[in-house]
């Protein structure tokens, strides 16, 4: 617990970071940024859940164990991501997504 | 400490070790024996298979983190019969394109990793369980969605699955920190005695709620479905509308029937409303589709739709005729699938024009496809029907008129474009129709399994009422 620091405060500022990571999202170009805004979306969860233990429910583990385990995953993911860009890449030269429509309708 | 307790995981400790056998496997075998990894893949999995029917005890483990009913076994057995068919299907496909440039076993290993993803998401007795089962389940697939590195379309296929797979798990991780804050638990059966529909926890359910709506592909979410089932390869899109989908309906069920009921009159209203929009948008733009995937996949986007018929119900019937249609639905869509991957692998043609005359020059392909279509649209004789009935049987026991009406609607609309792939199939006449060709062994038994089963499991009702009696008690 931070002294002089309400829960509110940091829930705050953890749904904004899960806002911006949102409209990065949505609003990016680039497959890399789209995959950097994932990441604050992720992280805004993290310290949601070690927040959420320490203020409110202090004599449990389970959100800081189930924070460890979003990191672990969250790397793994974008690991593969990627490899998957980097082959992308390999192919079309550029990681933009207006040339990754071949695809449509 | 008992270590026989932990037989109650038998499924997935089995799995874990075909996995490991193909690892071995893949380093002992010399390279000019390496088609026989095929071979022992489907063998391995087969024996996989058939134990799984084996009797086992039900209870649970890790304190509750992961638990074991009739009911989950008999799914984690359907999800089975569904990846054997899915092997046999694609098993020639992998010797001839695969297996050539020696990359046949990651293949295996990250197809059966999120097999066993899927199976500790639908045992998970909590959120924690459960995440890593979802993103188990999520992962392999999309590397396997970019498996045809030397294409670029399964590249864009498999960056599209990654990054809306990765936002969707975000959102709904996002909504479980909310529900963990205000039930201070991540365990279902503690959430279940302590939630109530406060603002904050319907928040959470909203953001939650989007993480398996985009695995089951419903409509605010579905904009990945068709661009990934056209660029990965055709075993993978068929796994995903299939066997993903299924599992995923699997365990919304259980958190919508069991943990999250006390909000039962907040995700009424939420799975009517998607319901009604997931079966127009899809069946309306599977109206306009020329590629076969394309097609299939606006296709399994009604479907799922239609699935929500079930779930609106919230009792015993409802879990019953979900199970059921789910059954029905993975031979009918493995069916269809399979026919499309036959002509492909022959003739790399995947267009619905290619199939004009299809019935005059490889008239048992064409009928399998036409059991497939008639099954997914529902018309009488063929178990498709029986499944769409039992739903629409759930939702009016309920008193949703409105949503069966306008699911009939549906029902007729789809109809249409079934019926066009069939009339392209048999009416029409081309004059560059697809020559006759003769499947491998493998292809034609998945096929043949795929047709008995369409064709059993509607007439023999004991298959339902077993259902019925497993679907007494979820968690």
């Amino acid at each position: 617990m931070i002294q002089g620091i309400s829960i509110y405060e940091i829930l705050t500022v953890t749904t904004v970071l899960f806002f911006i990571g949102v409209y990065g999202f949505l609003t990016r170009k680039n497959l890399i940024s789209m995959l950097i805004s994932v990441e604050l979306i992720l992280n805004a969860s993290v310290v949601n859940f070690v927040v959420i233990n320490k203020y409110l429910y202090p004599d449990m583990l389970q959100g800081a164990v189930y924070a460890i385990f979003i990191i672990a995953v969250a790397a793994a993911e974008t690991a593969l991501a990627i490899s998957i860009i980097i082959n992308l890449y390999r192919q079309i030269n550029s990681v933009e997504v207006k040339d990754t429509e071949v695809m449509k309708h | 400490m008992d270590l026989s307790t932990f037989l109650l995981m038998r499924h997935e400790i089995v799995l874990l070790v075909v996995i490991l056998l193909l690892i071995i496997g893949e380093v002992f075998i010399a390279e000019s024996k390496k088609s026989s990894m095929v071979h022992l893949a489907v063998f391995l999995f087969g024996i996989h298979t058939l134990i799984g029917f084996l009797s086992i005890d039900y209870g649970s483990l890790f304190g509750g983190m992961f638990h074991t009913n009739a009911l989950i076994q008999f799914l984690k057995n359907v999800l089975n019969i569904g990846v054997l068919i899915l092997l046999l299907q694609s098993g020639d496909w992998l010797q001839e394109k695969i297996i050539r440039v020696n990359r046949g076993v990651e293949f295996f290993i990250l197809l059966f990793s999120s097999l066993l993803g899927m199976y500790f998401m639908i045992s998970a007795g909590d959120f924690l369980m459960f995440y890593l089962g979802l993103e188990l389940s999520t992962l392999p697939v999309a590397a396997l969605a970019a498996y045809d590195i030397t294409k670029r379309i399964s590249s864009e296929s498999g960056i599209k699955l990654i990054l809306s797979a990765a936002l969707a798990s975000g959102v709904s991780l996002f909504g479980i920190s909310m529900l963990y804050a205000t039930t201070g638990s991540i365990y279902f059966t503690e959430i279940s005695y302590v939630i109530t529909a406060d603002n904050l926890t319907v928040l959470a359910f909203i953001l939650f709620f989007t993480g398996l709506a985009f695995k089951i592909s419903l409509v605010p979410f579905h904009f990945w479905t068709a661009d990934v089932y056209e660029g990965a390869p055709i075993s993978i899109a068929s796994y995903l509308s299939v066997i993903s989908k299924g599992a995923a309906v699997f365990i919304l069920m259980i958190l919508l029937f069991t943990v999250l009921k006390p909000l039962m009159h907040i995700w009424e209203n939420m799975v009517y409303i998607i319901a009604i929009v997931t079966m127009f948008i899809g069946n309306l733009f599977a109206l306009r589709q020329q590629n076969m995937k394309r097609f299939l996949a606006f296709s399994s986007i009604a479907q799922a739709g239609f699935i929500l018929l079930g779930l609106i119900t919230g009792d015993q019937l409802g879990t019953a005729t979900v199970v059921y249609f789910l059954l029905i639905y993975i031979f009918s869509n493995l069916a269809a699938f399979g026919v499309v991957q036959a002509i492909s692998l022959e003739t790399g043609k995947e267009q619905m024009k290619d199939y004009e005359g299809l019935y005059r020059t490889n008239p048992n392909l064409s009928l399998i496809m036409m059991l497939a279509l008639f099954s997914l649209a529902g018309i009488p004789p063929v178990a498709g029907f029986f499944g769409k009935f039992f739903l629409f049987t759930a939702a009016a026991s309920k008193g949703y008129y409105l949503l069966v009406f306008l699911a009939v609607v549906n029902v007729t609309i789809s109809l249409y474009y079934y019926l066009l792939v069939v009339r392209a199939m048999f009416l029409r006449k081309s004059d560059n129709a697809i020559p006759y060709f003769k499947s491998k062994v493998y292809m034609r038994l998945g096929l043949l399994i795929t047709a008995i089963g369409i064709l059993v499991i509607g007439i023999y009702s004991p298959i339902y009422d077993y259902i019925y009696e497993l679907s007494r008690n979820l968690l």
